[in-house]
């Protein structure tokens, strides 16, 4: 039986390789002009705490905790209604219409969303199209699918016993809400905000697209270094920043779901 | 009511983007506009006779076929002995196995584009594949996992003890028993590998480049609707895949429970 996992286990080598490979590289010494590196060095993070790339930081920390705000608060109403609906055809019709973007690519997704920001259909006010306003409007698109699985998932867990009785009880239904389905979906709502807080850190195509150049998260830093400025070292140190970020608050989804009873 | 409105609008924000690339792509000027200005498949005719278009296609089929083809029995296998094997460590493999989802795009691709390049390779659609294995079979694992585990043993039991060989009894009662899985794995992968872009995009060139790396190329350099035309025909079929495993998997039962 143990045999049966070699095939797979050759797979993960190869892809850890490729990350064992970005970690070394982001250790060298990058050259200018050249593709070779150097000697061993740290040369590589401190640079990525320069001032010229603070910025880029802290609007990936910014946009994705916005995000996360603006994800929860539009997903929980479909996840309940997702949950408790006794209609097969409403909770497919809202399962087709809320996933499909889960399923039609990033390209495919953001462009949608440039035409949309970029005057095509109304007019807005203010300048939507490559500023940090556009990106978050494009992020929270692109997390809501994530949020409202997680989320519904959590709310389906709860025995609506608990909601009945409370309801029996006297307590109105917005208090029936606040006192027991909210609480009791807390979980759900913890690890939906981890998870789509560090997807967000790590977004490119959005930021890339409708930002324009303009809104840079990290993952359009380490782009422009490795692929435009061929600073493989520099961009490797960024994408170990990404991944380290990601890891670490997965790693406390991982705490946050083993506390709950399984 | 007040939670009524909030479903409404919220599937309104999440379907307007569609709708708009749906009705730009009919429209017959180079010049965006909303509701379209007329009819016209100009910009379809321009995505199927753009040669880099036709390039890429060829490159994503290879690609997604190639992939698919290796982590779909890569993957059961896997699932397999994850659920019957008496492994030590089980939630450890398991967490490893899932672990290339949780991988930022951008980490994983300038790795592979240096592995790559150390190996002499990036001129290779192999580099494409291989990351796209990886990539792919979190899917196929967890998709075939849960089929395995709700596959009673005693009917292979049962097989064997009429005088089935193993591997008979592997070909005509368990694999028969995880097509839901497997359906549902294959289905996971072909969609993610189709539409995979950021890894794809650091380990790519103009040669071997996939359709949603050609997309990319496109919008950055023009601004006409062909890619509304690319993107709807994207949509409609992700829309029909995703109608067909509704209407076969239930979705809901998939997504919802454990």
């Amino acid at each position: 039986m143990k045999l049966l996992l070699l095939p797979a286990a050759a797979v993960l080598a190869v892809f850890a390789a490729a990350l064992a490979s970005l970690f070394r590289w982001s250790l060298l010494e990058f050259i200018p002009g050249s593709l070779q590196a150097g000697s061993l060095t740290l040369a590589n993070f401190r640079a990525v705490l320069a001032a010229q790339y603070l910025g880029a930081i802290r609007d990936t920390v910014v946009l994705s905790a916005l995000t996360t705000v603006c994800t929860l608060l539009g997903a929980y109403p479909v996840a309940y209604v997702l949950a408790r609906t006794p209609s097969r055809r409403v909770r497919s019709a809202l399962l087709v219409l809320t996933l499909a973007p889960f399923f039609t690519g990033a390209i495919v997704r953001t462009y949608a969303w440039v035409l949309v920001l970029g005057n095509t259909v109304v007019t807005w006010p203010v300048p939507m199209l490559f500023t940090e306003r556009g990106v978050l409007v494009g992020l929270v698109h692109f997390s809501m699918p994530t949020m409202i699985l997680i989320l519904a998932a959590a709310i389906s867990h709860i025995d609506p016993v608990y909601e009945r009785a409370a309801a029996s009880l006297g307590a109105s239904p917005a208090r029936v809400f606040r006192r027991v389905t909210l609480p009791l979906s807390l979980p759900g709502i913890v690890s939906g905000a981890l998870i789509v807080f560090a997807w967000t850190l790590s977004a490119f195509p959005t930021p890339e697209l409708l930002g324009g150049g303009k809104v840079k998260m990290i993952a359009n830093v380490v782009k422009d270094l490795g692929l435009d400025s061929f600073n493989w070292p520099g961009a490797a140190a960024f994408a170990m920043l990404a991944l380290a970020l990601t890891l670490a608050l997965l790693t406390a989804v991982g705490r946050v779901s083993a506390g709950r009873t399984p | 009511m007040i939670l009524r409105a909030a479903v409404v609008a919220l599937v309104a924000f999440m379907t307007l983007p569609t709708v708009v690339v749906i009705a730009v792509s009919f429209n017959p000027t180079a010049i965006l506009s909303f509701p379209p200005a007329g009819f016209s498949l100009r910009w379809y005719e321009n995505v199927l006779t753009y040669p880099q278009f036709q390039r890429a296609a060829v490159n994503s089929v290879v690609v997604t076929g190639g992939a698919v083809a290796l982590a779909l029995p890569v993957g059961t296998l896997a699932a397999l002995a994850l659920e019957r094997g008496r492994l030590r460590g089980r939630s450890l493999w398991a967490a490893v196995l899932l672990s290339p989802l949780v991988v930022p795009g951008v980490a994983a691709g300038l790795g592979f584009l240096i592995l790559a390049a150390a190996l002499g390779l990036l001129r290779s659609r192999s580099v494409l594949i291989a990351a796209h294995v990886a990539l792919v079979l979190p899917f196929v694992v967890r998709s075939v996992w849960v089929s395995v585990r709700n596959l009673d043993p005693a009917l292979e039991r049962a097989a064997a003890s009429l005088g089935a060989t193993p591997w008979r009894t592997f070909r005509r009662v368990t694999l028969p028993l995880l097509r839901p899985g497997l359906f549902a794995g294959l289905l996971f992968a072909v969609v993610v590998s189709l539409n995979e872009f950021v890894v794809s995009l650091f380990i790519s060139n103009r040669v071997t480049e996939i359709l949603p790396v050609a997309m990319f190329t496109y919008v950055v350099n023009y601004t006409d609707p062909t890619i509304a035309a690319l993107s709807s025909l994207f949509i409609l079929a992700t829309f029909l895949v995703v109608w067909l495993a509704d209407r076969y998997l239930d979705l809901g039962r998939v997504f919802l429970q454990h």
